[in-house]
């Protein structure tokens, strides 16, 4: 199918970032929402983050507690599986390896469930939250971030399409084998690798 | 499970259903029975190899064997769409790969259950969908459509939708035009506000499925009101986009 081509298609507008596009995405300005189902109201004094599953000792912050952490800012691409990507997003938040600091976990822990209020649900690997490599995020561009971005807090992994950057996060559930989540029982891949185009569960 | 491949669909018509919108009627090679709510990707590639893809959802029932409606919006700086409403004609070929999408879609189990259909602009199209295999299955849950456009003639299906309802005493359909309404009319003239809602939940005796598809604001609105008006949240299934202008 490489020799197949639709005549007299072509790029409309030259992207001076085609190096940061993975395949399949086109980049959007906006900060579109997308979400499954309506945007869940959370009072901040009943808000909650907990580290759980296969821990020492599981461990849950309320906002005020969670707020006290020591807090980073990032400066990240990120791509939705929906097609769009949104170059540079500034964010405010909290690491997940400063998280894990507070907790030791067992060693046949190898994948993390990330849960929401709400209900939602997806699974990555543990690998991919280390390491700087993915953070809570409190805020974007220095203000507080809206209810339908997933706020007051949502996971960020922006190596990863952009549902496993859980909104409204409730915590993160430490598992030894890997469980599908809410898109990923509907169908969508079990990692999610934009640069591979990872989007459904038969592209894996 | 094996990988939904790529597959080259011809086109065998191109409806223009309204000044902005065309469906275009794909006959597919491998061809698999959809579920009603379900996309499939599009991809456009030039010769030198540049490819833009988009989703779209299907508008066809699976009923109609073998070949997808694809109703899709020209959007002005639309990549895709542009191309495909200027340079597509009966005869070429489009690269798709699907049906898509487990979570928008209307289950065989939901068949019972009374339902309630939010649609703006052209999100009305996988709600189009879910309406053709109802009637094709002769389901009779009481169903109602709240559909939000700005003009009579920007109205996707508005003929069909009215032929539905004439034929179908389960079903019921409601316009409101955000912009201009025709001449005479005593309907609604607003966007989709609570009291809206409220009339339509209060048809139902009780709390009925909800799909809600269009522009984010529409969507984000209609879901948060639903839950206001007591639908329980895991009843409202949404799909949102319009904001995405793609550069």
């Amino acid at each position: 199918m490489a020799s197949f081509f639709n005549p007299g298609f072509g790029r409309k507008h030259p992207n001076q970032y085609a190096d940061r596009l993975p395949p399949g995405q086109y980049e959007t300005h906006d900060f579109p929402v997308l979400t499954a189902g309506p945007t869940p109201r959370i009072p901040i004094e009943s808000w909650t983050f907990s580290l759980t599953g296969l821990v020492d000792t599981p461990v849950t912050w309320t906002w005020d507690q969670f707020q006290a952490l020591p807090q980073q800012e990032f400066t990240v691409d990120i791509h939705c599986v929906t097609k769009w990507s949104k170059f540079d997003t500034r964010w405010h938040g909290i690491s997940v390896e400063t998280l894990l600091e507070h907790i030791i976990i067992k060693p046949e822990a190898r994948y993390v469930m990330a849960y929401s209020h709400g209900g939602y649900t997806t699974n990555l690997p543990l690998d991919d939250l280390r390491q700087g490599k993915a953070f809570i995020g409190m805020g974007v561009d220095g203000e507080p971030l809206a209810a339908e971005h997933g706020g007051p807090a949502r996971l960020v992994v922006p190596k990863l399409y952009f549902w496993k950057s859980a909104k409204w996060i409730q915590g993160l559930r430490f598992m030894a084998h890997d469980q599908p989540g809410f898109w990923e029982q509907a169908g969508y891949s079990m990692y999610g690798n934009p640069w591979t185009e990872q989007r459904y569960r038969s592209d894996d | 499970m094996a990988r939904i491949e790529w597959q080259l669909g011809e086109v065998i018509a191109i409806i223009q259903e309204t000044p902005t919108v065309k469906t275009f009627r794909l006959k597919l090679p491998n061809w698999t029975a959809q579920l009603p709510g379900q996309h499939y990707d599009l991809r456009l590639t030039a010769e030198d190899g540049y490819q833009a893809e988009r989703s779209y959802s299907i508008a066809s029932p699976p009923e109609q064997l073998g070949e997808i409606d694809l109703t899709i919006e020209w959007l002005e700086e639309g990549e895709v769409s542009a191309y495909l409403h200027e340079g597509v004609t009966i005869g070429d070929l489009i690269e798709v790969r699907g049906p898509i999408g487990g979570y928008f879609v209307w289950q065989k189990t939901m068949v019972n259950k009374p339902l309630l259909l939010v649609g703006g602009g052209s999100g009305i199209v996988p709600l189009m969908a879910i309406l053709r295999h109802r009637s094709a299955i002769k389901a009779t849950n009481p169903t109602r459509l709240l559909y939000s456009v700005r003009t009579p003639e920007e109205t996707i299906f508005g003929q069909e939708l009215d032929r539905l309802m004439g034929q179908d005493a389960t079903f019921s359909r409601t316009i409101t035009y955000t912009r201009q309404a025709p001449e005479h009319w005593t309907g609604n003239r607003r966007r989709i506000n609570k009291e809206m809602l409220a009339r339509e939940v209060g048809q139902y005796t009780e709390p009925p499925l909800c799909f809600i598809c269009g522009p984010t604001e529409l969507v984000e609105l209609a879901a948060n009101l639903l839950v206001d008006l007591g639908i329980p949240a895991p009843y409202i299934y949404a799909e949102r986009f319009g904001t995405t202008r793609p550069t």
